[in-house]
């Protein structure tokens, strides 16, 4: 049984998190450096690009990129911070195996006892309980290339079909939708069409906060005059200066949504001739909100109906716009939904194909969107194919040089994994670049099912909490200590180039999983020598997908600054913009709109629960925080999880800011301090998601999935909030500060 | 101005993601060391945040202020941190400064402020903070550009009270010929920030 061999506290003690303070040697080291490196940054989505100052085979500092057109030297503070996530005092050097006697929990192995015993349970549990008892969870942090090797591993080195990823508690939503309506899942339009629109609305994105870069994107637009309208329970940075605010209550969306094509349609604020020549279901789709009346919405969403009409008239009378989502309206039972819905008021509109025009997700994770198309969803083949799909299937069986009967079906997705492993199905599993322990919804849920594990082995560069319930650990390799590429926010494929080695006995991620093959007698597929081959191979095997990269090379994407795909044959210029002339990927080449009437949320309050809880993230933390809860600036900005709440539910509760209140769910309890603040609405709650133990607001949320994509309802939350006892200042004090060397109080 | 170049502060454009503040730790001058101050302007109502460099003031209040002569400008206008063997630590210059720029430190006893990074400007290139600032709210380069690139006019005059200070450092507004900046007197608010979520009389309970 998977469990961790000493008390959370003492293999964080041992483990970390630690907070790395300076770069190696001290801030005054006086360090030459030897080379800068061009790459990008390793933690979101809109992948920055960022030079990496090296000395001794150390990342001593960074220096803006001016020249990468994205983002021009713009960073975040994530991005400012993470070389410090090198040279690390909790970076993992040598291969672990749990062993209860030794201090620390872990006691040192060697690579071949670590391999072969890895193998040895691969087998054991496949021989006993079959090949899809043993599950693969992997993330989109990694490289295309690490994606495209860990969707052939799985399937032909483990021969398990149980390989998902945590793009599934990102994308899957998003992807499933424009997949269904637009027949291909890329956000159509680069990021320089959005200074172009008349009109922006951002739903469901704290832009500010998450995806800080596209703020200037937006900004330039409003230079233009253009008007934005943002959609959010919480008056979010960016909301702050928006024309029309739409502060409606978490589960809502499609409400919302479905309210604003009533009205287009009311007023003839649609493109008529767009929707005949280019489009399917309009009038489905226009029936199903015909009782979607602003009056109604009011009532369900909160917002006030005139809002709600103006904010369709900006969008319906101007001649460019562009709806910007992410996971506000896509962590939802409704998630496809609610995407579908935003889809179908670009649709209506003739809002595609056009500068400044175009519904787009704002992909969350690093290669979001480059790891999802390559074959580690556990529905998915290389190039976006369908794994269950025969003629996708023999055309990737060629690649692979394998028999089609050799590449499993459909797998579960990983939250049924982990569900799996808690009904005893799954009795092994091999994770890499993920946390499900705080990434998950309902953790108590999540501990109780990797304690189960008869065996479980470990990718990572860090110990996180979940690889606490490792049995064997495998020192693997931080974003600089290797090379690849990875598709950015606009569908951009980047270079990622290796600035260092990996320290100690760590490897890089792909020649651990070409030793694991070869171990497994799989070696005759994993025949590569560098991450340049499996980019070759991968690009032959996406050819002819929706995803096609078979025209890239390493090459021209260094020289072309990156190449959009599709990018189907040599010397093609790469797709920016998608849906130029109204051409979509379904095969009649229209677009489909779908019938969006508006249903409940899983779980809805009642007089047990009566306050909603919405999740999400803080500028300054990213995602689980294995590697962002290790950097001492970053964790000063915003140390832990504050419970935001309106000062009308606040007095009723009688706590000020700083006074703590346990949070219940059905599913559990945190006690956390409260921060009251006007921005947010007095019958919600929020509560950031990136701690572990008794501060993750995970222990909260609920599992309940959406039917398509599978994505937890992380965004609602039924809870009950009590006033507990002690008091934390949580305001920030660190600038208030005249003098500094006081005595520091806790900061926030 | 450096090499024809000008800082701008837009405070309408700033998320409040400290972005500056970790870069400014970044300054070659003063590694280890963040100068720059980011500030909530009304906590727990607005979201709206204030960052602020030193605005290099063509006659800068704190050099006026400081009984030993620490603070020097360079050719340049940049005002920069007190010298070391003169600065006696009295924090005359933290108190008098109109924008609250100069911070004193114990360790090393010195007053120390932004200067502009003038490791970096000196050479041509961007200050760290105006540099990767997501935003574009604090923004680097020749007034040209910014007229190519932004609506608004740059204007670097404020009145604090009775004290008219010109600095080397622009703010944005729309219209310079309104004259200096009134600092006691800058509320601008969209309508729908007076209730964002539709509350009606219930919310005069919080803010009447």
């Amino acid at each position: 049984m998977a469990r961790p061999p000493l008390s959370e506290q003492d293999l964080i003690d041992r483990y970390g998190p630690h907070l790395n303070q300076a770069p190696p040697g001290g801030w005054d080291s006086g360090l030459k450096v030897d080379k800068v490196v061009d790459t990008h940054c390793c933690f979101c989505g809109q992948q920055c690009g960022i030079k990496l100052k090296v000395a001794d085979n150390q990342v001593i500092g960074f220096e803006p990129r001016y020249d990468f057109p994205f983002n021009r030297g713009m960073l975040c503070p994530k991005g400012v911070k993470r070389y410090l996530q090198g040279n690390h005092p909790d970076r993992l050097l040598e291969p672990l195996e749990r062993d209860q006697g030794v201090d620390g929990g872990f006691r040192s192995i060697s690579w071949d006892h670590a391999l072969d015993r890895t193998v040895a349970e691969i087998r054991r549990i496949g021989e006993q309980h079959g090949p899809d008892a043993f599950a693969m969870l992997s993330g989109v942090s990694l490289t295309n290339e690490k994606s495209y090797l860990i969707g052939k591993f799985a399937r032909l080195a483990l021969g398990t079909a149980n390989l998902d990823y945590n793009g599934r508690l990102c994308m899957v939503s998003a992807g499933a939708a424009s997949k269904r309506a637009l027949g291909v899942d890329r956000a159509p339009n680069p990021w320089s069409d959005i200074p172009l629109a008349d009109v922006i609305i951002v739903a469901g994105a704290n832009v500010a906060e998450c995806a800080p870069i596209t703020t200037s994107y937006i900004w330039r637009a409003r230079d233009r005059g253009a008007k934005v309208i943002v959609a959010d329970p919480r008056v979010t940075p960016l909301a702050r200066t928006a024309d029309v605010f739409l502060g409606l209550r978490p589960g809502t969306d499609s409400a919302l949504f479905g309210s604003i094509l009533h009205v287009l349609v009311a007023n003839d604020w649609i493109d008529q001739n767009y929707i005949d020549a280019h489009t399917t279901g309009f009038d489905e789709a226009a029936a199903a909100v015909a009782d979607h009346t602003p009056k109604w919405a009011q009532e369900v969403t909160g917002v006030p109906a005139d809002r709600i009409i103006e904010a369709a008239r900006l969008w319906g009378t101007s001649d460019t716009g562009m709806l910007l989502h992410a996971r506000g309206i896509e962590h939802h039972s409704k998630g496809v939904e609610n995407v579908n819905a935003c889809i179908n008021l670009g649709l209506a509109t003739g809002k595609y194909g056009r500068p400044g025009c175009g519904v787009c997700t704002i992909t969350g994770q690093g290669n979001g969107q480059g790891g999802r198309e390559h074959g580690h969803k556990c529905d998915q083949l290389p190039g976006n194919r369908d794994i269950t799909n025969p003629e996708h299937r023999a055309h990737v069986a060629d690649i692979w040089g394998c028999d089609v009967a050799e590449i499993p079906g459909k797998g579960i997705t990983a939250q049924e994994i982990v569900e799996a492993i808690h009904d005893g199905q799954i009795k092994g599993l091999l994770s890499i670049c993920f946390n499900p322990l705080v990434s998950l919804p309902d953790t108590t849920f999540t501990r109780e099912a990797l304690n189960k594990l008869e065996f479980y082995a470990v990718i990572d560069f860090f110990l996180s909490e979940t690889a606490h319930h490792a049995d064997v650990v495998l020192p693997g390799s931080l974003h600089e200590e290797d090379e690849g590429t990875v598709t950015t926010v606009e569908g951009r494929c980047v270079k990622i180039n290796a600035a260092v080695d990996p320290p100690g006995q760590a490897r890089r991620d792909w020649d651990i999983l070409r030793d694991l093959a070869r171990r497994l007698g799989r070696g005759q597929y994993f025949d590569f020598d560098n991450t340049q081959d499996l980019f070759d191979e991968m690009c032959r095997a996406s050819a002819g997908g929706s995803a096609d990269y078979a025209g890239m090379t390493w090459d021209r994407i260094v020289a072309e600054q990156g190449i959009f795909w599709p990018c189907p044959e040599p010397g093609h210029p790469g797709t920016p913009r998608l849906f130029e002339g109204g051409k979509f990927f379904h095969p009649d080449g229209k677009a489909k709109f779908f019938p969006i009437r508006y249903r409940d949320p899983a779980e809805v309050v009642d007089t047990d629960y009566p306050v909603w809880l919405t999740t999400g993230r803080v500028v300054s933390q990213f995602l689980s925080g294995t590697q962002t809860r290790r950097i001492a600036q970053l964790v000063e900005q915003y140390p832990e999880p504050l419970c935001e709440m309106h000062p009308l539910l606040a007095n009723q509760l009688g706590v000020a800011s700083g006074d703590r209140v346990t949070v219940t769910s059905r599913r559990g309890s945190i006690t956390v301090p409260a921060k009251v603040v006007e921005t947010i609405r007095p019958d919600t709650v929020f509560i950031p998601y990136h701690w572990p133990g008794d501060k993750a607001a995970n222990t909260l949320t609920n599992r309940a999935l959406d039917p398509i994509s599978k994505i937890p309802e992380y965004k609602v939350s039924a809870v009950r909030l009590e006033k507990a006892t002690g008091h934390i200042n949580v305001t920030d004090t660190r600038d208030t500060r005249l003098h500094d060397g006081e005595t520091p109080e806790a900061t926030r | 101005m450096i090499g024809g170049q000008v800082f701008v502060i837009d405070h309408s454009r700033c998320i409040g993601c400290e972005a500056c503040v970790h870069a400014c730790e970044e300054c070659g001058t003063h590694r280890g060391t963040s100068l720059i101050h980011l500030e909530e302007l009304d906590p727990g109502v607005s979201t709206q945040t204030a960052p602020t460099v030193c605005m290099h003031c063509e006659d800068p209040t704190c050099a006026k202020v400081c009984p030993a002569d620490a603070i020097k400008q360079n050719e340049a206008g940049v005002v920069q941190s007190a010298l070391k063997p003169r600065c006696i630590g009295c924090s005359n210059c933290v108190y008098a400064c109109p924008f609250g720029v100069p911070r004193y430190f114990p360790e090393p006893d010195q007053m120390m402020k932004c200067d502009m990074c003038f490791d970096r400007t000196s050479q041509g290139l961007a200050p760290m903070c105006a540099s990767v600032c997501p935003s574009e709210a604090l923004w680097y380069g020749t007034p040209e550009q910014f007229a190519e690139r932004r609506p608004g006019q740059l204007l670097s005059e404020f009145d604090f009270g009775n004290q008219r200070v010109r600095t080397h450092v622009a703010t944005v507004v729309h219209d310079r010929s309104d004259g200096p900046l009134d600092v006691a007197n800058m509320t601008v608010r969209e309508r729908w920030q007076d209730d964002p979520f539709g509350i009606g009389a219930e919310y005069t309970k919080v803010r009447p």
